[in-house]
């Protein structure tokens, strides 16, 4: 915990080498090295995603829930998914742990590269072995994603045994060792416990437990304090983001609380209509957004940190529809700047300033209309 | 459309009172054993007392649980109350017959939450906006329909649409039919129950805008309950802060947003995250411990005492355990209920309003306080996290607070 609580998360997002401060001897110093090691040894990204389609068979028609979705993420790095119901991020998620619900959904195209692995083609038993061990998931509702009828104790356990191949002993010591690091009090009391004796935040620290059991290198946390009170919620994202540096996870975050994302995050996807149309570090998307749905967004929200004003500027009418999504930009009929260009072709997403900053939009690339 | 009140003056109401609350108690009995016994009581709503002027939107803030839903039915009552009354343009609600509560009831509406499961699904929306004025005979059965249409086109729907059922339209546009249902009778007072929440971020703002202008053009007062603060604090006139059943601030939000008195409000506004990067990364957060304890079993005192930063801070003074504090006038138009308001005023954690120049002392007294609190912190309740900025750093007095923020405008 001590490793980046003075540099903070926005500061320096990827450790290069072992702070001073943190002995090899320890646990938490041998975790960092090997992180370490293991970035320098691949010299790549934690996670490549290429390219990613996923699509639903409906009565209705097919609908295009993720549209060539292509990001990276760093070892360490944390990034936010952002974007309204329905444009994609939670297919994103469930895409990258391949637990697309099939039928009707099915992963049509791309590749998704975690830690030098294609995951896509994999087995499902290979599959199952990798999920939990190298990926953790914290889901939005803490009352239905734990098992009503077993312990907390077993379902923390359960996850150390499998993967980690450890003894029921063990594994019983392990699940109390992460019970008390997410902030459980009275830990081994409370193992024998079910998960209705536990309240909301609780049963969300104890899912944090369970993701973190067999100390993954990518956490996904999708809306994980949505259902949760404010206080509550600060304490949540508070335990997220100290744990995940203690350990040096990655974690992609899911959220459509663009405060939540600005607290949290180095880098951003604003998501529409199944396609990334803004990416870029987190500074850059919020004092410099470029896509006005991007911009849109931000400016819609009532905020505490501003004067008060009587009308807020909308986004008027809704997204579209993805059965159909045509060859236009997605959000041109919403959009107020957009011009005929927008409405016959579709923008890439391409460069703009600031490092890694993308946008998909007409109106500011260079030489366009939107300054 | 005519109502009552014309224009809706700026700020607030003429200073007389729509909506009088006084003592008003809701509790909801625990019962066990065959003979239904009863074992407890959840005090959803205890003892609290609050006006709402003729005019004005009165926002009612807390978490879930604190009782500001039921105390926004108790207040039209769709609740009965245990104690207390509740007053409605000067007549007691709690004394009227069923007729005279029915005819009470044109003049007070409310919309709920959800728009998925406050309409029914198997009528139109034509017949779900006419029945409410049906049901008060308002207009004779051949101007109905025209009435429908006037109304949704007021809420920005299309008129031809009341032939439709509500699956064919989206969560905003269901919500906008709830308030076309809601201004049907010509109302004076509409309690809002969490109008927005249940909606995406970009369809919040649209339903919002919706119901300031349909505020400044028929007059009407709200009680508008949320959980969010930033909303609460863009509508409102006046803000009441609840917390486990009582009242705990009361104040223009301007008070209550920038000078808060009760420690609760600002351990509140430090958890709001807010959309900048940078102010996030600036701010300094308390972080409150545990869960809010069960309104059935209450702390004693000062409720808010097992979760409290100042009672820390102060050295957990007595009269917090003991008394119960009085929500009291601590300036002008603001009222809080902490025996050690002055104490929380003098602070500045929580303030989440970027004010130019704006003072950063006292972190290292806040972080002290953490940091006891964490060690002696061993019942049941969950851990201190210190904070993003909690380890004492000097630079907050070197880094200028600049004026935030510079989003684009987007316009040219």
């Amino acid at each position: 915990m001590t490793v980046s609580d003075d540099q903070g998360r926005a500061g320096s997002p990827v450790l290069t080498e072992l702070p001073e401060d943190v002995s090899v001897e320890t646990e938490e110093g041998r975790r960092l090295a090997e992180a370490l090691q293991d970035s320098r040894r691949h010299a790549r990204k934690l996670l490549e995603v290429r390219n990613l389609s996923t699509q639903f068979y409906t009565s209705d028609g097919v609908v295009h829930a993720v549209d060539e979705v292509s990001f990276e993420l760093d070892y360490g790095e944390t990034l936010g998914l952002v974007g309204e119901s329905g444009c994609g991020k939670s297919v994103t998620a469930l895409s990258l742990t391949r637990l697309v619900p099939n039928p009707p959904g099915k992963i049509v195209a791309g590749e998704i590269i975690l830690d030098g692995i294609n995951i896509l083609k994999l087995s499902n038993e290979e599959m199952r072995r990798l999920r939990g061990k190298k990926i953790g998931f914290i889901f939005q509702d803490p009352m239905t994603s734990l098992n009503p009828t077993l312990t907390i104790g077993f379902q923390i356990a359960e996850s150390a045994r499998v993967h980690l191949d450890l003894s029921r002993k063990a594994a019983e010591d392990r699940a109390v060792e992460l019970l008390s690091k997410v902030g459980i009090p009275r830990a081994r009391d409370r193992m024998k416990d079910y998960p209705h004796q536990f309240s909301g935040g609780m049963r969300q620290r104890v899912m944090i437990a369970i993701a973190l059991a067999c100390d993954p290198m990518l956490l996904l946390a999708d809306e994980p304090t949505t259902a949760l009170d404010v206080t509550i919620q600060a304490q949540i994202l508070e335990l997220i983001k100290s744990l995940s540096s203690e350990f040096g996870t990655a974690v992609i975050l899911i959220t459509h609380d663009l405060g939540i994302a600005a607290g949290m995050c180095n880098r951003i996807n604003v998501m529409y209509a199944g396609r990334i149309v803004e990416t870029g570090p987190v500074d850059d998307i919020f004092e410099r957004p470029r896509m006005p749905y991007a911009w849109g967004l931000l400016e819609s929200l009532p905020r505490l940190d501003e004067e008060r004003h009587n009308r807020l500027r909308t986004i008027e009418g809704l997204p579209p529809d993805l059965i159909n999504p045509g060859a236009e930009c997605r959000f041109s009929p919403r959009c107020r700047y957009a011009r005929d260009v927008c409405r016959e072709h579709e923008p890439e997403l391409s460069e703009r300033e600031g490092e890694g900053h993308k946008a998909r939009c007409f109106g500011t690339e260079p030489g366009g209309w939107i300054q | 459309m005519t109502n009552g009140v014309t224009q809706r003056q700026a700020g607030a109401g003429d200073g007389q009172n729509l909506v009088e609350v006084e003592n008003l108690k809701v509790h909801f009995p625990i019962t066990a054993g065959i003979f239904q016994r009863e074992i407890g009581r959840v005090r959803a709503v205890d003892d609290i007392s609050f006006e709402i002027r003729k005019g004005e939107t009165f926002g009612l803030v807390g978490e879930s649980g604190c009782g500001k839903s039921t105390t926004g039915r108790a207040v039209i009552r769709l609740r009965n109350p245990t104690d207390g009354t509740v007053k409605f343009d000067g007549q007691d609600l709690i004394t009227l017959n069923r007729n005279e509560l029915r005819s009470m009831r044109r003049r007070m509406q409310i919309i709920f939450q959800d728009p998925y499961s406050s309409l029914n699904p198997r009528m139109t929306v034509g017949s779900i906006i006419s029945e409410p004025i049906e049901t008060h005979n308002l207009v004779p059965s051949k101007g109905r329909n025209d009435r429908v249409k006037e109304l949704l086109q007021l809420v920005g729907l299309n008129p031809n649409y009341t032939n439709r059922y509500p699956h064919e339209f989206s969560g905003g546009q269901r919500q906008r039919i709830g308030v076309a249902r809601a201004l049907a009778v010509e109302p004076e007072f509409i309690v809002c129950d969490e109008p927005i929440s249940a909606l995406d971020v970009s369809i919040q703002a649209q339903v919002l805008n919706l119901l300031i202008e349909l505020r400044e053009q028929f007059g009407l007062t709200y009680l508008f309950i949320a959980h969010d603060l930033s909303v609460v604090r863009h509508i409102s006139d006046r803000v009441g802060v609840m917390y486990l059943g009582k009242l705990v601030e009361v104040g223009p939000p301007s008070r209550i947003y920038e000078t808060p008195a009760h420690p609760y409000t600002r351990a509140l506004l430090s958890a709001v995250p807010i959309p900048d990067p940078k102010a996030e990364r600036r701010r300094k957060r308390v972080i409150l411990t545990g869960d809010v304890p069960s309104p059935a079993n209450p702390p004693s005192g000062c409720r808010f005492h097992t979760r409290c930063w100042l009672y820390e801070r102060l050295g957990r003074p007595e009269n917090c355990r003991t008394d119960d504090p009085e929500l009291r006038v601590v300036g002008g138009d603001h009222r809080a209920a902490c025996h050690y308001a002055e104490e929380a005023l003098k602070s500045d954690v929580g303030i989440a309003v970027v004010v130019a120049g704006a003072p950063a002392p006292e972190l290292n007294a806040t972080a002290a306080a953490m940091a006891a609190r964490e060690a002696s912190d061993r019942e049941d309740s969950g851990r201190t996290s210190g904070g993003p900025s909690s380890p004492p750093r000097q630079p907050e007095a070197a880094e200028p607070t600049e004026p935030e923020p510079t989003r684009s405008s987007g316009e040219q």
